[in-house]
This record gives C-alpha cells, structure tokens and sequence, in this order.
C-alpha cells in the first residue's frame, strides 16, 4: 500500500530452458520472471568482505545495491524458480551457472555479453542451455 | 559489450564466441565455419568414397541430430555420392528410448532418410527395462553396451551399409582418454582418439565430430533450431565418466584449448598401439557367428547368463565358473540370429587389439 509506483520499476524477463535443464523447472521450457532494477550486492562476490566491516556500514546498503543483472538473474532463478532442489547443482554453483551451460542473452552468446555482469532491460531474453545430456 | 562485427565477414553482428579460437563470429559464417570444418575432417581422413552407403547411429540425442542434418548438407554440398540412412538402437528404456525414438521418427521426415530401428527385444528377447529388474542396476550398462555395440553392427548389415558414422565429438572423445588415464588402460587410449575404427572383420566406424567441439555443436542446433531430444538415460548414473565430464567442463572454462589439447594427448600414444597390434586367427562367434576373440562373442553369454538366470556369467570369473559348474547351455537355449557381414566373409587375418573392445557408448 506504501509503493504504488513498484510495478513501473520491475524489470520482466523471457527465460529459456533447453538440453534436459527444463527438467529441474517445473519441465517448463519458458517462464516469465520479474525482478527489481536494483538488487543487493552479490553474497557471491569474488573478493570476499569482511564481516566485521559490512555489518558497521549498514548506513550505506542503499549505495551498496547494483543494477539487477545475470548473475542476479541466476540467483533469482535458483532461489525461486528451480523446483528440483535436490539437483540446483546442475544448474547453477558458486553464484554462476554450472560449466557446461551455455547462455544466450538476446540470441548471443553471454561470453560476448559480459556474462553475469551483463545488466538486463526490461523485455530481454535469457536461455540456459545444458550440453551434459547425452548425444 | 559485442564488439561491432563479425571476425571472419566484419559484416554482422556476432552471436557466438568460438571455443577453438576465440573468434566472435555471426551467425551465418558459424554455420560455415562449422560445417566446413566437419567437411575439413572428413576429406583429410577420406572417410567415404562416391556410392557409399552410410548410417547414421542416431539416438534422438543432439549430437546425432547434428550429425544427421549435417551429414545431408554436406553430402549434397559437396556432392559425396553417399546414401544416408538413418539408423537407431532401440535398448527398450520406458520413458528414455521410446521418446527419443519419436524424435528419430521426425528427423526421418525432416531430413527424408530411410530409417531401421532395431531392437533388444527382437534381437535378444531381453529389453533393458526387463534386464535390469532381472540384473539391478549394478552391471546394467555392461549389458547395455555390449548388445548396442553388436546390435548397430547388425542394423548396418540388415541395412547393407559399407559405414556407421556417430556423433562422438570432441569433448567426448577428451573425456574418455582422461577416463583411461584414470584406468591405466594406454592399449585404448590412443584407439579411442582414431577417427576411424575399422577391424577387418567389423563395419567401419567413424566420427566425423571428432573435432568438433559440444558447445558448438549445442549452438547450431540451437541456431538451426534442429529437433533433438535430451534426457539422461534413467538407467546410467555412469558416476565415473560424469566425474570425468565436470572436470573436463572445469578445465575447459579455464583454457577452452584443453579439449583439443587432451585428445592430442591422446593421438600422441597411437604410434605406441601400432605396435602392440596382434596378429590372430580370425574368430567367429560358434553361436551366433558375430566377430569374436572367443568361442562366444560376449553378448552370447551375457544373453546365456540372463537365460539360465547366472546373470554375472558373463560379468565375472565366478560368474563365469557358475555357468561352466551348471553344465552345458540346452538346445532350447534362445539364440541371437546368425550374423553375415554385407560383404561376405572377411579375410583370414583379423587385426584387432588384443583386449575385449570396451563397452564404450
Ligand atoms: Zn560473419
Ligand atoms: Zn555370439
């Protein structure tokens, strides 16, 4: 009832499943997930912070927030969208998507995209692929 | 951010980084390049003459998807002469084999290829769903690779071919030399990198996407937006080459070179094989007259063992010990229908490793 204006300021992106990955999403090759603009720093991040250190700033969070991107996107999908839980591994570990997924942001490659840092718009498509299923 | 254009063209925008190189290139000089590259690998290996006839080992599965459209461009390309067939295994899987098969069936419309689909059940009287509730879980693979081995060699007859082509590619063919790393097997591991496998006394077998790397093969599918099938096998949680398969993933991302770099490696032990080829009186199975180091192929026992309810019989010594214990098989004994190669019979020498060729997928 405080934010009335929060349906403006999501971003909705088309997601893809394919290789067997759908599997571990409901068996649902397409889903439509909604995300905020911003998102909190990545728990994941490569340098490690210290403790002691985040938990005195807490004055700054609202700095601290990064544009919503790809490696968001995969948390989010993992966190609220995989409905094998059992199996998150193989879709995602250490904050990207298990080697031998391929992405593809818009049709392209993520590896020409920036990958997990790439920052979404409203209305991108994003599809996970796995290669480890048989041939 | 992509950079302006395409590597090759510096027209397009580019869709895709290669793995090999590094290149960022559009989405129609990938399909070239790809393309071409298989064309590169098959010319350099003279891997078919013109009036050829050729099957496709075709499970449904992307790689053999790939393979099979593929093989088509290239064929008419390239005018190679070859008739394509398509050709599937069916080991009898509830819920595994019967869907990809479907998908074999659209692929026999999309591409126009005759198909032969053979079963377990009508070459053994055994499917796999029956075996492994007879067996477990435990050996079923062995059983699984030994009667597709046997029953592809077997289509390919029925189908009259001079050559199977399967969609093994690079990154499998990496996987299983680390897998024979692993094992200390060096008599197979520079075999396993051969393009082409042909005993005398066996149809050839080749893999045309020896090179070829799965990323790229995934994302031509993609692009191509080719119809393939992807489940695990239910039965197969093959532990040991899935662990090989994420370290190889793990090196690949920190070096894509490592895949080419390792099936190297493994080319670099086949002058060493040559060597320890052995000369030896050729063998038919006294069954079923498929090519055999012993007085019966493996399948033969595997399918005597699961007869006579020894069903390690062909798995181990014991097993073995027991069904010798048991006395000799019964003339009611089922039988797999004798086997005659195309060509007639073969020549007298066989060169062959002198190891029992692995159940290898
Ligand atoms: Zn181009
Ligand atoms: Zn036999």
């Amino acid at each position: 009832m405080t934010s009335s204006s929060s349906s403006t300021e999501q971003l909705k992106i088309n997601v893809d499943f394919g290789g067997g990955l759908e599997i571990l999403f409901d068996n649902k090759r397409s889903h439509v997930v909604s995300l905020p603009l911003r998102v909190a720093p990545s728990s994941s991040d490569t340098n490690p912070t210290d403790p002691i250190s985040s938990s005195t700033t807490e004055s700054a969070t609202a700095d601290e927030t990064r544009p919503t991107d790809v490696s968001a996107l995969i948390d989010h999908l993992k966190d609220n969208v995989l409905s094998d839980r059992k199996r998150a591994g193989l879709f995602a570990e250490n904050g990207t998507v298990r080697p031998g997924v391929l992405v593809l942001i818009n049709d392209s490659d993520w590896e020409l995209e920036g990958e997990g840092s790439y920052v979404l718009k409203d209305g991108d498509n994003v599809s996970f692929i796995s290669t480890l299923h048989g041939g | 951010m992509p950079p302006k254009s395409c590597a090759l063209c510096n027209v397009s925008r580019p869709i895709l980084k290669r793995p090999k190189t590094g290149q960022q290139i559009c989405k129609d000089c990938f399909f070239y390049v790809f393309e071409t590259e298989v064309h590169n690998t098959i010319s350099e290996a003279q891997l078919f003459r013109p009036g050829d006839r050729v099957a496709i080992g075709a499970s449904g599965g992307k790689d053999s998807t790939v393979l099979a459209y593929v093989m088509k461009t290239l064929n008419e390309r390239y005018n190679y002469g070859l008739d394509l067939y398509l050709l599937s295994i069916d080991e009898g899987i509830t819920g595994y084999r019967d869907d990809s098969l479907e998908t074999v069936k659209r692929n026999q419309q999309q591409y126009s290829m005759p198909l032969k689909i053979l079963s377990y059940e009508e070459l053994y009287g055994w499917t796999m769903d029956a075996i492994v509730s007879e067996i477990g879980k435990k050996n079923n693979c062995t059983f699984c690779g030994v009667f597709r081995r046997q029953a592809l060699d077997r289509g390919a007859a029925t189908l009259a071919v001079d050559h199977i082509v399967t969609g093994h590619n690079a990154d499998d063919i990496a996987e299983t030399v680390l897998m024979n790393i692993m094992r200390g097997d060096i008599a197979r591991l520079g075999r396993c990198t051969l393009i082409c496998t042909q005993g005398e006394d066996t149809i050839k077998r080749s893999k045309p996407f020896k090179y070829a790397y799965e990323k790229e093969i995934v994302m031509y599918a993609y692009f191509k937006k080719l119809d393939y099938f992807s489940t695990e096998c239910i039965y197969s949680p093959d532990a040991y080459r899935g662990h090989a398969r994420v370290f190889l993933k793990d090196l690949e991302a920190a070096r894509p070179s490592a895949i080419i770099d390792i099936i190297h490696s493994g080319e670099a032990f086949e002058v060493r094989e040559e060597v320890k080829k052995t000369q030896k009186a050729q063998q038919t199975c006294k069954r079923c007259g498929y090519m055999s180091s012993n007085d019966l192929c493996k399948a033969c026992t595997l399918l005597e063992g699961l007869e006579r309810g020894i069903a390690d019989a062909g798995i181990s010594d014991k097993g073995k010990k027991k069904l010798e214990a048991s006395g000799p098989a019964p003339d009611s004994l089922r039988k797999i229908p004798y086997f005659e190669l195309p060509g007639g019979p073969g020549p007298a020498v066989a060169i062959e490793s002198v190891q029992q060729a692995p159940p290898q997928d």
